[in-house]
């Protein structure tokens, strides 16, 4: 293993979003916030999720999430991809790194992004309602395995996209869905019942779910079969994502 | 030998880019890969590189093969890409200590970077993000960053394409120096005046083929051909009939003959020059330059 490289590329990608923090961290907890003021407003004296949790309190660990997800796909597709436009990626097809020494340079910056934006919602949201909770450390399993999961989501979508249209397609049409459907703003319970049964095929619900746990100690479904369902989904696309890399699909044509 | 290529080929979908490749490059020569654009350089030097992967065949570095050993084989390379490439968020510095980074060095590595920075002119800059540098100290970061890890083989692909006199003389002497020192160095250009003087081998690649491999100095014999130029005083001269097609070209007071090395011997030309009443002040012979070979080799094969 070559764990300076790695160290090094993987510093440089976490450098790279501090050199423009305010649009890589900022702006999203933001964006959040806005979310939280509108929604929790409006809903809360109408929608009860669970028993005993006020509807913002519900929202919150969700949107948190979704913030994690969504920054640590955007850090690993829009670093590669721009390096694979502007051509800058030779200098690390030059150096002597394996694909898994790639691979977790780019999801490693990926979960510190995600983590970051992550505790920077939770603090901010902190004003805006009272939130419990309840296991840190499954918190911690559920951001680090959600934002793994979407950075790499992120290198296979750079990788695979040649213009910035497919990216944004990807982004849009897959990752989006995927999230907002995941039980982000309701409990998947309270779907009609076609709905639910889809709900539960969504792998982004579960991550959510059991992230959600972390916090109000309740869950849609059992937090193990949460932490199993994430754990291997995590691992599939992982195992994807460094063939993909091992091949040199579309990089080294 | 520094590198072995056996058997290249390469496919982009139904274009053969490459065909059947196969030559060395001996340890310590200054390689020229010559030929016209889209001949395929990049692409091989690609492949050498270990950027590219090719659809058939072996390349080894130093020893190891590029697929195989590709970390001791990349450790062996530095690579000034074609393009001028660049992360336009980073400075210079930091771009070098990055790039040194990669290849498993640390601080350590801090006063060769330095030295770099001082050899290419470029240490007032190090504080200049990439974007903001003009295109000459662009390339010259360039090929700073393709030597942080002190490599034995060093590959330019056109580094003088686009750069002003004075950076074309600094990286052809720079270039030579890294040669005294040791290095293989494999260059590629357009400049066939380049390749001569600083080539000891010349490889020439046509439409993804390898039409010439020879050392300069042969290569430059290959071409039989020397041209006679002479300052006529004689206006409205009528070239013998024997002559006529060895003219290159005839204006008011200049007459230019293409002459075989061995089959027109001076003396006797002269002397049908004289006899058809042609008089000249002075005449000098030019001997063929690469751009010569180069043209009848390129055009041959066309053909
Ligand atoms: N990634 C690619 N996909 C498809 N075709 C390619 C690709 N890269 C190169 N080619 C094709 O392969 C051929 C060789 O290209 P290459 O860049 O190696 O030429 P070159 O000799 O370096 O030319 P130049 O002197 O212009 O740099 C060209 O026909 C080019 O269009
Ligand atoms: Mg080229």
């Amino acid at each position: 293993m070559n764990w300076y490289g790695l160290y090094t590329l993987f510093s440089k990608e976490v450098w790279r979003f501090l050199k423009v923090a305010i649009q890589t961290l900022l702006t999203p907890i933001v964006t959040v916030l806005l979310y939280l003021l509108v929604f929790s407003s409006v809903l809360s004296s109408h929608v009860q999720v669970y028993e005993s949790v006020d509807y913002a309190a519900f929202l919150v660990p969700g949107l948190i999430m979704m913030t994690i997800i969504q920054n640590a796909f955007a850090n690993t597709s829009s670093s590669l991809f721009q390096a694979k436009t502007i051509g800058s990626i030779v200098f690390i097809l030059l150096a002597p790194l394996s694909s898994w020494e790639c691979y977790l340079a780019y999801v490693g910056a990926a979960v510190v992004r995600g983590l970051l934006v992550g505790i920077g919602v939770w603090i901010a949201a902190l004003w805006f309602v009272h939130l419990p909770l309840h296991n840190l450390l499954i918190l911690l399993i559920f951001s680090i395995l959600g934002s793994a999961i979407l950075g790499t989501l992120g290198i296979i979508g750079a990788i695979v996209s040649e213009k910035w249209d497919h990216l944004s397609a990807f982004q849009n049409f897959v990752i989006l869905p995927l999230s907002f459907l995941s039980g982000v703003f309701y409990s998947v319970n309270n779907l009609p019942g076609i709905w639910r049964e889809i709900s539960h095929y969504n792998p982004f619900f579960y991550m959510i779910d059991g992230f959600r746990y972390g916090f109000l100690g309740v869950s849609d479904v059992p937090i193990i079969t949460s932490l199993w369902i994430t754990t291997i989904f995590m691992i599939l696309v992982a195992a994807i994502c460094l063939r993909i890399l091992q091949t040199g699909y579309k990089v080294r044509g | 030998m520094s590198i072995l290529i056996q058997q290249v080929h390469k496919y982009y979908h139904n274009l053969h880019a490459l065909s059947e490749i196969d030559f060395n490059i001996p340890q310590g020569c200054f390689f020229g890969l010559l030929g016209p654009n889209g001949a395929g350089k990049s692409t091989l030097i690609n492949i050498i590189a270990g950027l590219v992967y090719a659809t058939q065949g072996t390349i080894s570095v130093m020893g190891h093969d590029v697929r195989q050993q590709w970390r001791q084989a990349r450790q062996s390379l530095g690579v000034v890409p074609q393009e001028l490439v660049y992360d336009p968020f980073f400075t210079v510095n930091e771009l070098l200590r990055l790039q040194s980074g990669y290849f498993g060095l640390g601080r350590r590595n801090q006063p060769w970077i330095k030295e770099l920075l001082e050899i290419l002119d470029l240490s007032d800059k190090t504080k200049v993000t990439m974007g903001h540098l003009s295109g000459g100290m662009k390339r010259r970061a360039l090929i700073a960053q393709a030597l942080v890890h002190k490599p034995p083989i060093i590959v330019l692909d056109e580094p003088t394409a686009g750069v002003d006199v004075e950076l074309r003389q600094m990286i052809w002497a720079f270039s030579k120096r890294l040669h005294q020192e040791g290095h293989t160095i494999i260059l590629t250009t357009h400049y066939l005046e380049e390749a001569e003087t600083l080539c000891e081998q010349i490889a020439i690649l046509d439409q993804g083929k390898m039409i010439a491999l020879d050392t300069t100095h042969a290569l430059l014999g290959r071409y039989p051909y020397r041209m006679l130029k002479l300052n006529l005083t004689t206006q409205n001269i009528k070239i013998p009939s024997t002559l006529a097609e060895k003219v290159q070209s005839l204006t008011q007071n200049e007459l230019i003959l293409k002459l075989h090395r061995e089959h027109d011997p001076i003396g006797a030309i002269l002397e049908t020059l004289r006899d058809a009443g042609i008089h000249f002040t002075d005449l000098h012979t030019e001997e063929p330059n690469l751009e010569d070979v180069f043209i009848s080799l390129t055009h041959r094969e066309k053909s």
